[in-house]
């Protein structure tokens, strides 16, 4: 954690505009030499209910949405109003102010619109809550401001003017972001508003608060952007030219980016009559030659465990992205969670293998976007890469230049006619499409319009032309071969790239910490955090869910006395994972869950872990849980 | 070069070149039905210029869905009802291709009857045969969707509570653009309605009626079909959808009655396949996709041109 920080909250109800707010303000601080990490909190409705972003900046990397927060503007309503009807939607209750003071720091600011919204009738017990925790109210008329250049609705804008000039921020950014939005009076009116507001705090008010707005610097341009933008981009730069899909939360960012992408990249967008629709046009396209994803969340992804089987039993090349949400069934739509990962690695029937990759940051969702591209073509063997919703919503900012990578538009292991006509064939002209003879358990595939590459595939056992087959020989041969191909990549993955696993502090740590996916920012700001209190830690954030790490993973846990396993699901899910495929372990690792929609925060986990090493695992007062470590 | 040089190869193809030498007989019983899709679509496919090598046969699973175990073309032999979602992928990806989808009627109006609905009224440009023999055949002879009211099998032992669907009607409602019936019984109607069905631009769904003696010996498609083109009792206009859809129902009532009609039942030259509206509203390229993967002149683009809008 770093002092000098500030994480700034917007909350509303939605429909507020928070969003495109959110992402200004984000961009102006990045623009300004910060790094910034944004969270997004938002209900499952259209409009009204109880919506925040969260902007951390800080001179320093910034990894995790951090604890808390230390500057409110509370917009409107937490509740939409049907202009016609003069009606609410949904609950009166939930208000901003209400709602977001709990987590707001000690001698932190809050800014209200007051000609929405009156502190004391909305809490009773307002004045007492500020001054306990030393907080400072600038209770100000911003739909009063907004109605007097413009329209009621520019009250963000005004809210942003007021919080500018009271963290001594430059107003050149947000204007500047501004004038690439929008244009003509709409333009003119907002930004006499937001002048208007940073004008009147700076001349009524003394600021006696301590925050100011963080001073960085950036060595280069910086973009900030979103998990799935992450995995959009990966996959576009892997040469994907096909994405069919059916809308489900959150796996419909990454669908739509693609969407509004791909056209204009010469590709084409599908959106298909259901999931399994999805998966099988996805199947359809590859199997022609071209390189394709399709992908969604959990329910969705159910349906897809069809057409996954038939591409690992015909060796399609697909790659499927499953953004996860709390379940069971349609769960909590916009809340993240952790709690497919067994799903994703074992749906479907069979013997079944694939690629599973759980990318832990923004700059991860893309290297291995690509890395599963690469996987799946030349392997010919599903990959999917598993996030959350949590990684998917929030933006982080990155060097330019990190996209500055040379496209891949290799198709993998597809002959050409030329190696065609050497390869092998059967008596009637069928290409030996699936081979047994092979090292690495790759046959190299024709497609379909090539010259002598005719052959069959099919979800039966097949013999190597294709032929469904029965034949007890010919099975073993084949499924060994099929499996064949995991070790392959387990052993490519360990000799050829640098592991996917991320490391952080010291090497020589008594404990360590080991997370998977989204977790991994925050708890590696608790690793720093517990090293700076005393403790010895390390972390790894485990990248390569199917093929495992298993050697990486052995000498990350004979090197520590203990660990803790950090994931956001109920089960402990990874853990089973770990001491499944090293067999060993059960009694070092012990688990810290979390499940209660909302993603951990670093100081839960050096909480858990404190709880742990220096009490034993006592069960925690958050929505964490300790889930003791099991015997070998 | 292209990477596809058997598409739009103009040789003279002969009949047998779709038979499989080595490979293996037809496991369908005696007097199946499914021998006559199998026979038609190997005289078809050479008549219209179409070769192996270029030729996608998409199917599901039943015993319909072995049709391309015994045809000398590419082929996926797909899951049960999912044809059609892999069929029109590939001929978007690569639209040279020529793709017939083909199952049976559990297949393709069961399991598979939303991708149905959905693939006749995107209008893509591929055959899709359908083998109706009101059954349930691999897996041994249950109702299936097309099996008439009453109908008894030992999983519904006092009778089907349900009416049939109406799968010419439905597809005409979709959206298909070409609908046709014919039957196996029929060898010469059935090889020219295929014929024309590859060669439509847009979606061509073939009601085949397929004898399944095993299991269905009631059925009362064996009865003579009358051809509505040949006869001088049933006049409509193909290109007229009112008419096509007052034939279809009057047809699809008469079959269990045990007269059966087939022939053309909608033919429209005019609407635009979905492959050609994507590309008018920019969604697909003029190219066909998969052959971008060979060409070394062809300038990727990169997510870096994106980044604009992220600074
Ligand atoms: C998802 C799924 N459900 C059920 C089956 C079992 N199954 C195989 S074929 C078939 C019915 C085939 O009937 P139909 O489509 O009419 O084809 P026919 O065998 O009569 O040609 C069924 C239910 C399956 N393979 N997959
Ligand atoms: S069971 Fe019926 S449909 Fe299947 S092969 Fe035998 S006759 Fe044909």
């Amino acid at each position: 954690m770093t002092d000098n920080e500030l994480i700034w909250r917007i909350a509303g109800g939605s429909g507020d505009g928070i969003d495109s707010t959110s992402q200004n303000f984000a961009k102006a601080l990045m623009r300004s030499g910060l790094n910034v990490f944004t969270h997004r909190h938002y209900p499952s409705r259209i409009r009204g209910g109880h919506t925040y972003v969260e902007i951390r900046a800080a001179e320093d990397e910034v990894k995790s949405r951090g604890d808390g927060y230390n500057c409110l503007l509370a917009l409107g309503d937490s509740f939409a109003r049907n202009p016609q009807e003069n009606a609410y939607y949904g609950n009166e209750e939930t208000k901003p102010l209400t709602e977001n003071l709990d987590e707001l720091r000690e001698g932190g600011i809050i800014v209200y619109d007051a000609g929405l919204l009156d502190a004391e009738e909305e809490i009773p017990d307002f004045q007492e809550r500020v001054e306990e925790n030393d907080w400072h109210v600038f209770d100000i008329d911003l739909r009063g401001m907004a109605k007097e250049h413009g329209r009621e609705v520019m009250r963000n804008t005004a809210g942003v003017g007021v919080t500018a000039a009271l963290l001594d921020m430059d107003l050149e950014h947000i204007e500047d972001l501004m004038e690439d939005a929008m244009g003509g009076d709409i333009l003119e009116q907002n930004l006499q508003i937001l002048q208007d507001a940073y004008d009147h705090v700076k001349d009524e008010y003394e600021f006696e608060h301590d925050l100011r707005v963080p001073t960085g610097d950036h060595e280069e341009e910086q973009v900030l952007l979103s998990g799935s933008n992450a995995i959009a981009y990966g996959a576009l730069d892997e040469g994907c030219r096909f994405i069919s899909g059916y809308p489900m939360t959150p796996w419909t960012d990454v669908f739509t980016i693609m969407s509004q992408n791909l056209p204009k990249f010469g590709g084409i967008s599908e959106q298909v009559e259901d999931e399994i629709a999805a998966a099988a046009l996805a199947v359809g396209a590859s199997h022609a030659g071209v390189k394709s994803m399709s992908g969604s969340s959990g329910g969705g992804f159910a349906l897809m465990s069809e057409p996954l089987g038939l591409a690992e039993m015909t060796e399609t090349p697909i790659v499927l992205v499953e953004a996860m949400r709390a379940g069971p069934s349609t769960g909590m739509p916009t809340k993240p969670e952790q709690g497919d990962l067994e799903h994703v690695l074992y749906s479907s029937q069979g013997d079944s293998n694939r690629v599973v990759f759980a990318p832990g940051t923004v700059a991860e969702a893309y290297d291995q976007t690509r890395m599963a591209f690469k996987m799946a073509y030349d392997y010919q063997i599903p990959a999917i890469v598993i996030f959350d919703q949590k990684l998917s919503g929030e933006n982080t900012n990155l060097d330019a230049s990190f996209f500055d990578r040379e496209p891949n538009p290799d198709p993998g292991s597809v002959l050409t006619e030329e190696e065609i006509a050497e390869a092998a064939h059967d008596a009637s002209g069928k290409f030996h499409r699936f081979q047994h003879e092979t090292d690495n358990g790759v046959s190299p595939r024709s497609l379909p319009g090539q010259k002598g590459g005719r052959y069959l595939a099919t979800g039966n056992e097949h013999n190597p032309p294709g032929h469904i087959s029965e034949d007890p020989e010919n099975r073993v041969f084949q499924m060994d071969r099929r499996m064949q191909k995991l070790e392959s990549i387990r052993e490519e993955l360990n000799e050829e790239h640098d592991s996917q696993q991320t490391y952080h502090g010291p090497d020589d740590a008594d404990y360590g910490i080991i997370t998977w996916g989204s977790q991994q920012g925050a708890v590696e700001e608790a690793v720093d955090r517990l090293n700076d209190s005393g403790y010895s830690v390390k972390s790894v954030g485990v990248s390569d869910m199917m093929p495992y790490p298993e050697a990486e993973m052995t000498e990350f846990l004979e090197s520590v006395d203990e660990a803790l396993v950090v994931e956001m699901n109920a089960t402990a899910q990874f853990r089973g994972l770990t001491q499944k495929e090293l067999g060993l372990y059960g009694d070092k690792m012990t688990s810290l869950l979390k499940y209660n929609g909302n993603p951990f925060e670093p100081a839960e986990i050096v909480q858990g872990f404190q709880s742990q090493i220096d009490e034993g695992g006592q069960d925690l007062a958050t929505g964490t849980r300790i889930e003791p470590a099991a015997g070998d | 070069m292209s990477a596809f040089n058997a598409i739009g190869d103009d040789r003279e193809i002969d009949r047998d070149e779709y038979t499989p030498g080595l490979e293996p007989q037809p496991t369908w019983c005696p007097g199946c039905g499914d021998f006559g899709v199998l026979k038609a679509l190997k005289q078809a496919l050479p008549e219209v210029g179409r070769t192996p090598d270029e030729t996608l046969v998409c199917t599901g699973i039943g015993c319909s869905g072995k049709l391309n175990s015994y045809l000398d073309t590419y082929g996926f032999h797909t899951i049960h009802g999912r044809s059609l979602p892999v069929a029109r992928a590939a001929k978007l990806a690569n639209p040279g291709v020529e793709v017939i989808a083909a199952g049976g009627d559990g297949d393709g109006y069961g399991i598979g009857g939303n991708h149905f609905m959905h693939t006749a009224r995107e209008n893509h440009d591929m055959t899709y045969i359908v083998f109706n023999n009101e059954i349930f055949g691999l897996t041994k002879g249950q109702t299936s969707p097309t099996s008439p009211k009453g109908h008894k099998s030992k999983t519904q032992p006092s009778g089907s509570a349900k009416s049939p669907i109406r799968p010419l009607s439905l597809s005409l409602t979709s959206g298909a653009s070409y609908v046709a019936r014919t039957a196996a019984v029929n060898p010469n109607q059935a090889k020219e309605i295929i014929a024309e069905a590859i060669e439509h631009d847009g979606f061509a769904h073939i009601d085949f009626l397929t004898q399944c003696p095993t299991w269905n010996k009631d059925a009362k498609q064996y009865v003579p079909y009358v051809d509505i083109q040949d006869s001088d009792d049933y006049d409509h206009d193909v290109t007229d959808r009112r008419e096509a859809a007052e034939m279809m129902h009057e047809t699809e009532d008469l079959l269990y009655e045990g007269t059966v009609l087939t022939g053309r039942y909608y033919v429209d030259e005019d609407r635009p396949s979905y492959q050609e509206e994507k590309q008018a509203i920019g969604e697909m390229p003029e190219e066909p996709l998969a052959e971008r993967y060979f060409d070394d002149s062809y300038e990727w683009e990169r997510s870096a041109d994106l980044l604009e809008r992220h600074k």
